[in-house]
C-alpha cells in the first residue's frame, strides 16, 4: 500500500494548483498563512478575517478549525521537505479527514481548506496540525453561533428546534431577532412556536422602545415564560422606565408566579404518581408470594435483576439480528423478563422452598441463600460492572403538556404498565376461576385441598407469578437506573417497606402505601432535599406500625392468627 | 492391623509433611540474598459496590508489574505483587494494609479510591512507616509523609472546570448548581468550588447545593429544581454525583427537556469506565474534567491503551478486549512506574529513600509527561477538559497550558495552608 500513497502523493504534486483560486482574496490568502504562523494576535485576527467572509464554506473551514482537523504542510513544490509552522516555506493549509494505518505509519486524507476538494492520502508525519487553543476557538465562536443556530433550527427533530429558539431566548441578542422571525414564520410544531415566540419577546423586552418593551412584557406574561421573570422584575424596579411598563411587567411576573405554582404543584403530584407506581410495581409480586403464601422472599430483588438482564439480552439480540427494528426490543422484553422470571420463581418454588412451607424463618434463610446464588451467578456471567441498557426513542424524551411542564415518557409508560398490571392481578384473583382456588387454598389449604384443588400446582403458579412480577419489574426499572448485578439489593428494603406498611396479604393496602409513600417522598423532598427526605420517610413508616402493627390493612376477626 | 492408630498415622503424616517443608524451604533461603522477589501490595476492592470502579486499577497495577518484570524487573529483581480484597470495606482496608505492611512486608503499596478507604489506612502506614501511592483525584487537605496522590487535586480539576464554564469559550455561565452524593468528596469539592465562585464575584443566590444519598435512582425533583434554576440561562450544573446513580440523573435529565447547550452538565466523577456500563445517548454534550482521557492522542498513549486491551483479553478478564482506560487507570500505572524509576535512583526499596528519590521524579505516562513534586508528594499533571460523545469516549475541547502544580491545600479554603515535606514536616501554617 505505500508505493499506492506516494504514487498518490506524486500525482498530487504535479498537478497544477488551479480551481478555487477566484474565492480566496488577498485578504483572506494572507489570513491563513497567518493561521500556520505562531503569533496568537495574528491568528486570532487572522480568523476574524475568515469569518467575516460570511461564505457558508470557509465558516465549515473554521469549524473544522475548531475541531483540531486543520493542519498545513508544505506549499505544492517544496514537499519532501518537513519544516514547523512559521518558517520562510510557504505553508498550504489543509483539512484532515479520515485516518488509516499503513505498517507504522499514519496516513490521513486532506482536503483543500476552502472547497473541501480532496487532494489524496498522505502520511500524517509530513502534516503540522494548526492547533486551535482556548483564545482561537473563542475567536471562532461567533462567527460559528449563527451558523449552528440555523441548522438547528433546520433539524427535522423538533427538541433541538426547541433547544435552540431556548438558547436564543437566554441570549437576548439583538442581531437574533430577524432569525427568530424567519423561523418563526415557517414552524408547525406548536412547543416550537411557543419557544421561539417567547424568545422573540425575551429579546424585545431586552432592546425595544417603551413600547415594544410593554407588548413585550405583555406577550411573556400570557406565554407564561419563567425565562422572563428576572428580566421583568429588573424592568418592574427600574425607575427610568414608564409607568406602563412597570405595570404591564408586574402583571406579567405575577401572571408567570401563578403559572408556576400551578404547574410546580402538578409536577409534585406526577413525580409521586411515579414514584408511587414504581414502588407498586416492585412490591406487587413480593405482596402476593408474600400474602399469599406466607413467604417472605428475600430472593424478589435478584428476580427483578434477572428481569433486568433479560432486557439486556434481548436489547443485545436484536441489536445484532434486527437492528432496523431496535425500538420494538422492548416490547418483546416486556414478555421476556416475566416468563424468565417466572420459571426461575417456579424452579425454586418446586426445587426447594415446597419442603419449607410454614417454617418462616427457614425460608427467609432459604430465600436469602437463593438471592446471593442469583446474584453471584449473574457477576459471573455477566461481569461485576454494569450492563448498558438503551432506551428505545419512544420512551427518550417526554411529552410537553403545558408550559413549563414535561412528562418523561418513561415515567407515563411505567404508570401505565403498573396499572396494568394491577388490574390484570384482581381479575385474576378475584374474577376467574384461578384466583378461586388460589384464595381457596391461601383460607384453608386442608379443605381445599379435600374438595379437588390442587394444592401444589396452585402453589406453584401463585409463585411464578410473584415472581413473573418481579421481573416485570426489572424489564420497566432498566428504563429508570443501572442493570448491575446488585440491582435487587437497591430495591428490595423499599419494597418490603411498601408490603409491610400496606398490611400482609392486602392488595389494596399495597396499592395504597405505595401511592402514600411515593407521594409523602416527593412532597417533602423538595423542602427538605433527598437526604432528609428518606429518613423522614422512615421515620414515619416506623411511627406508623408503632401504631398499626398489622399494617394499612389489618387482617381482622378469627382469621387474624398470623 | 488395629495397632497403627488413626493417631498415630496423623502423628507421622505430619512428620513427614514437616520434613518435606523444611527440605523445600532450604534451597529458596539460599539464595534469598539478591534474587528474592520483591513484594508489592495491591489494595483494591474487588468485592462489592467499589468492585466496579477499583477491579481496572488491579488490573492495570498487574500489568505494569508484567511489564517491569519482563524487562528484568527492578534492580535485578522480579516484583511480586501480593493483591488482597479488601471487599469495599472500610474496617478491613486498614486491616488488610496492616496484613500486607507487617505479615507481607511489601516495599510498597498501590490502593484505595474512595476517600473514607484512603483514611482508614492512613494510621496504618504512618505508624507502620508504609508508602502508598493513591492513584485517585480526591478533595485534598492532606499531606501525608507516608502517601503519594498521583491523582488530581481540586485546583488540577475542580477550579480548571468551573473556570472553563464561567469563560467565554466554556459559555459564560453565571449560575452553578453544585450536585453531589453525600459523602466526603462532593462535601469538601463544593466547599472548595463555593469558595472559588464566590471569590470570583458569583454571587450567593446564584449558587445552588444539593445532596442525594447514595444508590440514589429518583432525580425527578433535582431535576425539576435544576430546570427551574436554569430557566432564564447561563446556568450550569456541577456534579460530584457518584458512579451508580449517574444513569437515572442524565436520564432524567434529559427526559425533562433540558439539554447541553443550555444547562451544561460538568462531571468530576464520570470517566470512560463508567461509561462502559451507561446508555451514553443522554449523556452526549456534557462535559467532564480530567487529567487523561483514552483518547488523548500521544504515540504513548496509543501504545498503553492497545497494552491494556491486549492484557486484559489475553488474561481472560471480563470485558476483555473491550475493556477502556481512564484517568485513575492511568495514574495508577504511571504511579508503579514512578516508584520504579526512585526505587532505582534510590537503588534500595527502603522506605525513607525511595520518598526521598521520588521527589522530582519525570515520566512520560500515556497522558503525556508527568512530575511528581520536589516537596509535596502530588503530581504535576496536565487539565483536559472532555466533551462526553456517543461511543463513551471524550473530545477534549480545552487543555492546560502546560502541567498544573498540585496544591493539597486549596488557595480558596485554607490559604494559609501548605503542604511540604522537605522544608517543612507536611502540612505547615504560611507566613503572612
Amino acid at each position: 500500500m505505500r508505493p499506492l500513497a506516494l504514487a498518490l502523493l506524486l500525482a498530487w504534486l504535479t498537478a497544477p494548483a488551479v480551481g478555487h483560486a477566484a474565492a480566496r482574496s488577498a485578504d483572506v490568502e494572507a489570513a491563513l498563512a497567518d493561521l500556520a504562523g505562531s503569533d496568537a494576535e495574528r491568528r486570532a485576527a487572522a480568523v476574524a478575517v475568515i469569518g467575516k467572509t460570511g461564505d457558508a464554506k470557509w465558516l465549515a473551514f473554521l469549524s473544522a478549525l475548531r475541531d483540531g482537523l486543520v493542519y498545513a504542510r508544505n506549499a505544492p513544490g517544496t514537499a519532501h521537505r518537513r519544516s514547523g509552522p512559521g518558517s520562510p516555506v510557504p505553508m498550504q493549509i489543509v483539512v484532515g479527514g479520515g485516518r488509516s494505518t499503513q505498517g507504522d505509519r499514519e496516513l490521513i486524507e486532506i482536503k483543500a481548506a476552502y472547497d473541501g476538494a480532496p487532494l489524496g492520502t498522505v502520511p500524517l508525519a509530513d502534516l503540522t496540525e494548526v492547533a486551535a487553543d482556548r483564545r482561537l476557538r473563542i475567536a471562532i465562536k461567533p462567527f460559528l453561533a449563527a451558523d449552528e443556530t440555523r441548522g438547528q433550527f433546520a433539524d427535522p427533530d423538533p427538541d433541538v428546534r426547541r433547544g435552540a429558539a431556548v438558547k436564543l431566548g437566554n441570549q437576548a441578542d439583538a442581531a437574533t431577532a430577524p432569525i427568530v422571525e424567519a423561523a418563526l414564520a415557517g414552524e408547525a410544531d406548536p412547543w416550537v412556536r411557543h419557544a421561539l415566540a417567547e424568545a422573540l419577546a425575551l429579546v424585545r423586552l431586552a432592546h425595544g422602545d417603551a413600547a415594544t418593551r410593554t407588548a413585550a412584557a405583555h406577550a411573556l406574561g400570557a406565554l407564561h415564560s419563567l425565562s422572563a421573570v428576572p428580566g421583568l422584575k429588573r424592568l418592574e424596579a427600574d425607575a427610568a422606565a414608564s409607568a406602563a411598563e412597570r405595570e404591564a411587567a408586574a402583571v406579567a411576573v405575577k401572571k408567570i408566579e401563578r403559572w408556576t405554582l400551578l404547574t410546580t404543584t402538578l409536577e409534585t403530584a406526577f413525580q409521586g404518581a411515579s414514584l408511587g407506581s414504581i414502588l407498586l410495581l416492585m412490591a406487587l409480586g413480593l405482596a402476593i408470594v408474600f400474602g399469599l403464601m406466607g413467604v417472605i422472599n428475600m430472593a424478589h430483588g435478584e428476580l427483578m435483576a434477572l428481569g433486568a438482564y433479560t432486557t439486556f439480552v434481548v436489547q443485545n439480540w436484536f441489536r445484532a439480528a434486527w437492528p432496523q427494528a431496535f425500538d420494538a426490543y422492548f416490547l418483546v422484553a416486556l414478555p421476556m423478563s416475566f416468563l424468565v422470571a417466572a420459571v426461575a420463581g417456579v424452579v425454586l418454588e418446586r426445587g426447594v422452598i415446597r419442603f419449607l412451607y410454614g417454617r418462616p424463618l427457614e425460608t427467609l434463610l432459604l430465600t436469602w441463600g437463593a438471592s446471593l446464588v442469583i446474584q453471584q451467578g449473574l457477576r459471573l456471567w455477566f461481569g461485576a460492572a454494569n450492563v448498558d441498557v438503551s432506551s428505545p426513542r419512544w420512551l427518550s424524551g417526554g411529552v410537553p403538556v403545558m408550559v413549563g411542564l414535561t412528562l418523561p415518557y418513561n415515567r407515563v409508560f411505567i404508570i401505565g404498565l403498573t396499572a396494568v398490571s394491577v388490574a390484570a392481578m384482581y381479575w385474576l384473583l378475584f374474577r376467574s376461576a384461578a384466583g378461586l382456588r388460589i384464595r381457596a387454598v391461601t383460607q384453608n389449604r386442608a379443605m381445599s385441598a379435600c374438595l379437588g384443588v390442587r394444592a401444589s400446582l396452585v402453589d406453584a403458579t401463585t409463585f411464578g407469578l410473584g415472581a413473573g412480577l418481579a421481573g416485570l419489574a426489572g424489564c420497566a426499572l432498566t428504563q429508570i437506573g443501572n442493570v448491575g448485578p446488585s440491582l435487587g439489593q437497591n430495591y428490595i428494603v423499599d419494597s418490603f417497606m411498601v408490603v409491610v406498611t400496606g398490611g400482609v396479604g392486602k392488595l389494596a393496602g399495597t396499592i395504597l402505601a405505595a401511592a402514600g409513600i411515593g407521594g409523602l417522598n416527593k412532597g417533602i423532598e423538595p423542602a427538605l432535599g433527598a437526604v432528609f427526605a428518606k429518613v423522614a420517610i422512615l421515620i414515619a413508616v416506623i411511627l406508623f406500625l408503632q401504631r398499626r402493627p398489622a399494617g394499612l390493612f389489618a387482617t381482622r376477626g378469627r382469621n387474624a392468627e398470623a | 492391623m488395629g495397632a497403627y492408630s488413626r493417631r498415630d498415622f496423623l502423628r507421622g503424616s505430619l512428620a513427614a509433611g514437616a520434613g518435606m517443608a523444611a527440605l523445600g524451604g532450604w534451597p529458596s533461603i539460599i539464595t534469598a540474598q539478591s534474587k528474592e522477589p520483591i513484594k508489592i501490595g495491591v489494595l483494591h476492592s474487588l468485592s462489592g459496590t467499589m468492585a466496579i470502579s477499583e477491579v481496572s486499577l488491579r488490573d492495570v497495577v498487574l500489568m505494569a508489574v508484567e511489564e517491569i518484570n519482563a524487562k528484568g524487573g527492578v534492580l535485578g529483581r522480579k516484583l511480586q505483587p501480593v493483591v488482597v480484597d479488601p471487599a469495599s470495606n472500610w474496617d478491613l482496608f486498614a486491616e488488610k494494609a496492616k496484613q500486607l505492611l507487617l505479615q507481607d512486608k511489601v516495599a510498597v503499596t498501590f490502593g484505595c479510591w474512595t476517600s473514607v478507604s484512603r483514611k482508614s489506612v492512613l494510621p496504618v502506614f504512618e505508624n507502620n512507616n508504609g508508602l502508598l501511592f493513591y492513584p485517585v483525584q480526591y478533595e485534598g487537605e492532606e499531606c501525608s509523609k507516608n502517601v503519594f496522590y498521583t491523582g488530581a487535586t481540586p485546583n488540577q480539576q475542580l477550579i480548571p472546570a468551573a473556570e472553563y464554564m464561567m469563560s467565554g469559550e466554556g459559555g459564560g455561565y453565571k449560575k452553578f448548581y453544585l450536585l453531589g452524593t453525600d459523602y466526603v468528596f462532593p462535601r469538601t469539592a463544593n466547599k472548595i468550588l463555593r469558595a472559588f465562585l464566590l471569590a470570583k464575584g458569583v454571587p450567593k443566590d446564584s449558587i445552588e447545593e444539593e445532596y442525594t444519598p447514595f444508590n440514589h435512582q429518583d432525580y425527578q425533583t433535582i431535576v425539576a429544581k435544576i430546570k427551574r434554576f436554569a430557566s432564564g440561562g447561563s446556568a450550569a450544573v456541577l456534579s460530584t454525583i457518584n458512579g451508580d446513580s449517574n444513569v437515572p440523573f442524565y436520564k432524567e435529565f434529559a427526559n425533562q427537556g433540558l439539554r447541553s447547550e443550555n444547562a451544561p452538565v460538568m462531571a468530576f466523577s464520570v470517566a470512560e469506565d463508567e461509561l462502559r456500563g451507561m446508555d451514553t445517548g443522554a449523556l452526549v454534550g456534557h462535559l467532564a474534567a480530567w487529567n487523561y482521557y483514552q483518547s488523548v492522542d500521544t504515540p504513548q498513549n496509543k501504545k498503553f491503551v492497545s497494552a491494556f486491551k491486549e492484557y486484559c483479553a489475553r488474561t481472560k478478564l471480563p470485558g476483555g478486549a473491550k475493556r477502556v482506560t481512564d484517568d485513575p487507570i492511568e495514574a495508577a500505572y504511571f504511579g508503579v512506574h514512578v516508584w520504579k524509576q526512585a526505587v532505582e535512583k534510590a537503588k534500595s526499596v527502603e522506605v525513607d529513600a525511595v520518598r526521598k528519590a521520588v521527589y522530582g521524579q519525570e515520566f512520560l505516562a500515556p497522558g503525556g509527561k508527568i512530575k511528581m513534586d520536589e516537596a509535596n508528594h502530588h503530581t504535576y499533571k496536565p487539565v483536559l477538559i472532555g466533551e462526553i460523545l456517543k461511543d463513551g469516549q471524550f473530545k477534549v475541547v480545552s487543555r492546560s497550558k502546560g502541567l498544573v502544580k498540585a496544591e493539597p491545600w486549596s488557595v480558596y479554603t485554607s490559604p494559609d495552608k501548605g503542604c511540604d515535606w522537605v522544608k517543612e514536616k507536611g502540612t505547615y501554617q504560611k507566613k503572612a
